[in-house]
């Protein structure tokens, strides 16, 4: 474990967090604490089993989505991710049965099976999500029942998301939501297995993104069978089994569901990278070399060269506005932690701090190799714990979401969105321009001139 | 008014409110020195934190005690425990409030108990800890707001000598609006404790060096003096009296209590300038009669163009009053007042107001977005006034939306919106009078080609492309 007072000040640092952070170089030991629930009192960045889950599950465009339990949950989720739909925009309601004292004393069974049914008469949905919330897990209704009986009654899908925010934490949920789109999934009784035909896991189409992706398959002869869960819907997600390759770009949420697909219906999965050229290059030539077909392999690299000579040049005069300053890098998975690494390293950027609110220890393994001697590396960090680092190892700007952009603000800092919100596309080619862009459009803002000088 | 049938309604689409712990950890944010933890399961103040955030530009730090499955089983006072130990390590705030969540509020936790219990054992002084009751399922973050308000009256006031300040107890208005109001107390020469202040924790300026805890709020030591003083003025006028800070400090320490509506529109300012002086017996200062005439002759200006607007108002209830008087002050009738509360007085007192309103306004009590939407659609509204969550009106129904209150995400500047007083009527008016016009400039040209020309029997416009694009 590190010695903090040894390294830097410790005067503010929660005890029970120490094994949870560290130092690249400083010690022996280079395994992080990582994926145990957040310590009370911590300020953790970290949501809830329900928010896992809802990320993974509200792109379904589609989709009902039910929040069974009292308003607020309904109400911080309503509409806030960037993802879009190429059909139904149902998914951007966010529906609730709106609990109140009496249906937590009484029961609140009657009221959802009510609320299902008001809304599939409504809104003629084939599918349709009900989150369990804290309460629902505590007064002890049996969704499970409703559900089917809902199910039975109205002749649609109706699933169960297992999401009581106090079993377990965000990636409990990420499992959750994997567990209620397996349920959606038809055994293949007979699917008939597309050879060319991938399913791209873990690409929620933020600002278009899963589109862009699949604009470059297409290009290399690959078609996509269904993206999990971007633009996706009820029919095409139901057809998942027919592919023949799993390829996984956010693995924090879906790599449970690959592994239950590879066991379920044989199909193998590649772990797969889009942000930065340099990840994105690397994916399409493994895709290619996955199918093991030489016009594939040429056609990808034709692709390459002329994506690359497109955008290489604009990236590169970015690259010496911003050779030498340093990032810090917030966010949610280990995967976007890594690739940020990279792609930091493309624009002439080092990565000083690295931490995520549900990385896995193979990912904190790979951070760390990646990483520059000295830099921070740290699991479920917290405001206090990322202004000290931050401040403490010289950090220019820092990636992170909505809650860490104003303390990055006051603390005089650049900061990038990498986060569910955004509506620019931050992926593929035009991505990795637009992350240039983003991170030299910040850190070289003629504000700083004002803000840092006071 | 004519008033929705309620009947006992199974699911909410897309909320017009959020849950009570939200709008109780606002209040909090007003106080010098203090934090807030939220005793339930993780989610809950990240999710929260980041509401608020995304309103105020802010960082803003919530504890949680985050509960666990073995906490909810076996109770989370020790989970609470932890939770305050790192939060008084990381912070040393002086007042910590605890707000419970619906999880707590299920499993019976009695947090009360449990904070007196924290600090006898810690053997802790010159430490407030003031626990409220908010589970998601008891109201909405309205009732939350002023219940955490009381709560913190109550916990720190102590019976002290008289001193001849006054107690003002302002709703969840923007930081601008706390600044405008304390600038009118200042003009008028009163003495006064403000709380919530958030004025300047919720909208802070860039400073070194950093500190956790933003500078500003309320002290705690002048709220403990709240009793002494000999008046409150509380803008507080749909707020049920068990709700009611401004009731407590009359009936338990006997301070006379002035409850007015916000101080927005001319009226509702002047019963504020009117009260002080007569608290203060100074008279108003010849720069609030400046602005106040400046006020008039902005109504004036505007008030044909207003007569075009057929309004939707939506959001809390006390804004929500404030924002109908305004508008029906310049002529703006409201066709539809909403709020996702359940709140019978905001009804009551809307009566009076729209007596003089052509057409009757529709009252959607605990409403939703949809309820609203369909309430929009069939009286013809054309300008909408409320927080950022009525987006669809203008998204799905070409509704343009006057943003104010809380939360606005989609737009900056929430925190720096000015409404309130003389001066920030004007500029609430200027807002809401260009809106209507700027869509009206936008459509008459269409609107009109389509009423009149095409009834003329001649040839389609050949320009059709430019003077009929279509519009909503």
């Amino acid at each position: 474990m590190i010695k903090m007072a040894g390294a830097v000040k410790n005067e503010n640092l929660i005890l029970e967090r120490e094994s949870s952070i560290l130092i690249k170089g400083r010690q022996r030991k280079s395994r992080l604490k990582c994926d145990t629930d957040s310590i009370a009192g911590c300020v953790s960045q970290r949501a809830c089993v329900y928010c896992g889950a809802r990320v993974v599950l509200n792109p379904v465009t589609d989709a009902i989505h039910l929040v069974h339990g009292p308003i607020g949950c309904a109400s911080y989720t309503w509409d806030i991710r960037g993802s879009l739909s190429s059909g139904s925009e149902l998914y951007r309601n966010s529906f609730s049965t709106d609990l109140k004292e009496n249906d937590i004393i009484f029961g609140s069974e009657k009221k959802l099976a009510g609320a299902i049914d008001e809304l599939v008469q409504k809104y003629r949905a084939e599918l349709v999500f009900v989150y369990a919330t804290c309460v629902v897990g505590v007064i002890g209704d049996d969704l499970e029942a409703v559900c089917k009986a809902a199910s039975k009654k109205h002749g649609i899908k109706v699933i169960p998301v297992q999401s009581s925010g106090f079993i377990g934490n965000k990636s409990a949920g990420y499992r959750a939501a994997c567990d209620a789109l397996l349920r959606l999934i038809e055994p293949p009784g007979g699917a008939k297995r597309h050879t060319k035909k991938i399913n791209y896991l873990g690409d929620f189409n933020l600002a278009g993104e899963a589109w862009i992706i699949t604009g470059y398959l297409r290009q290399i002869g690959v078609e996509i069978n269904v993206v999990f869960t971007g633009d996706s819907n009820y029919h095409n997600l139901q057809k998942a089994p027919e592919a023949s390759l799993n390829i996984i770009q956010c693995a924090g949420s879906m790599s449970y569901l690959a592994r239950r697909m590879e066991e379920l219906y044989g199909i193998p999965s590649l772990q797969v990278s889009f942000l930065g050229l340099e990840d994105t290059s690397a994916s399409l030539r493994n895709i290619a070399a996955f199918f093991n077909d030489a016009r594939m392999m040429n056609l990808a690299e034709e692709l390459i060269e002329r994506e690359t000579g497109a955008f290489r040049p604009q990236i590169e005069r970015y690259r010496e506005k911003l050779e030498g300053k340093k990032a810090a890098v917030y966010v949610g998975g280990g995967f976007k932690a890594i690739s940020l690494i990279k792609q930091f390293r493309e624009i002439g950027i080092d990565v000083v701090m690295v931490g995520t609110q549900t990385g896995r220890e193979e990912e904190y393994r790979i951070l760390h190799d990646l990483a520059d001697d000295g830099t921070v590396i740290l699991d479920d960090a917290n405001p206090s714990e990322l202004e000290r680092f931050m401040i403490e190892k010289g950090a220019h700007l820092l990636v992170g979401g909505v809650k860490e952009r104003p303390l990055a603000y006051k603390l005089g800092m650049a900061f990038i969105d990498h986060n569910h919100d955004r509506k620019h596309p931050l992926s593929g080619y035009v991505g990795a321009v637009n992350f240039a862009r983003e991170v030299y459009s910040t850190v070289c803002s003629p504000v700083w001139k004002y803000a840092r000088e006071i | 008014m004519a008033r929705e049938k309620t009947t006992y309604r199974m699911v909410n689409e897309n909320p017009c409110n959020m849950c009570m712990p939200m709008g109780g950890i606002l209040p909090f944010k007003g106080i010098e020195e203090s934090m807030v933890i939220i005793h339930g399961s993780q989610g809950c103040s990240t999710y929260m934190r980041r509401h608020i955030a995304e309103h105020y530009n802010e960082p803003i730090d919530v504890g949680s005690s985050s509960l666990n499955e073995k906490g909810t089983v076996y109770g989370g006072a020790q989970n609470l425990f932890q939770a305050l130990d790192n939060i008084r390590k990381v912070y040393r705030p002086r007042l910590i409030g605890i707000l419970t969540s619906c999880l707590a509020e299920t499993i019976g936790e009695d947090v009360e108990g449990i904070a007196r219990y924290y600090l006898k054992q810690r053997g802790l002084e010159g430490i407030s800890l003031v626990a409220v009751s908010t589970p998601g399922y008891g109201g909405t973050h309205s009732e939350g707001y002023w219940l955490a308000v009381k709560k913190i009256v109550a916990g720190l006031a102590e019976t002290t000598g008289k001193h001849g300040g006054i107690n003002v107890i302002v709703p969840n208005l923007s930081p601008a609006d706390i600044r405008e109001i304390k600038r009118i107390l200042n003009l008028m020469g009163v003495r006064y404790t403000l709380v919530p202040d958030i004025s300047d924790t919720l909208d802070r300026p860039i400073a070194r060096p950093y500190t956790k805890i933003p500078p500003g709020g309320t002290s705690i030591e002048s709220v403990r003096r709240m009793p002494g003083a000999a008046a409150t003025i509380q803008f507080g006028v749909t707020v049920e009296e068990k709700l009611s800070p401004g009731h407590y400090l009359q009936s338990e320490f006997g301070v006379p209590l002035y409850n007015l509506p916000v101080p927005m529109g001319v009226e509702a300012t002047d019963r504020l300038v009117d009260l002080l002086a007569q608290l203060s017996g100074n008279s108003a200062p010849q720069i609030l009669n400046m602005e106040r005439g400046r006020l008039l002759d902005c109504m004036v200006d505007s008030h044909k163009y207003n007569a075009l607007g057929s309004g939707a108002l939506f959001g809390d209830p006390e804004l929500v009053y404030a924002v109908a008087r305004t508008c029906a002050e310049n002529g703006l009738y409201p066709a539809v007042v909403a709020t996702g509360s359940g709140n019978a007085i905001l009804e009551e007192l809307l009566g009076p107001i729209l007596a003089d309103s052509p057409q009757q306004a529709r009252y959607l009590n605990e409403a939703d977005f949809t309820q609203i939407r369909e309430a929009c659609r069939e009286t013809g509204v054309n300008i909408a006034i409320g927080h950022s969550d009525g987006k669809y009106l203008t998204e799905r129904e070409g509704i343009p939306l006057v943003r104010i209150g809380f939360p606005i995400h989609d737009r900056v500047g929430g925190q720096r919106l000015l409404s309130v007083g003389y001066t920030g009527t004007t500029m609430f008016l200027d807002r809401v009078t260009n809106t209507i016009l700027e869509h009206k400039h936008r459509n008459y040209r269409a609107a009109m080609y389509r009423k009149f020309y095409r009834k003329t029997g001649i040839e389609e416009c050949p320009h059709e492309k430019y003077c009929a694009k279509e519009v909503r």
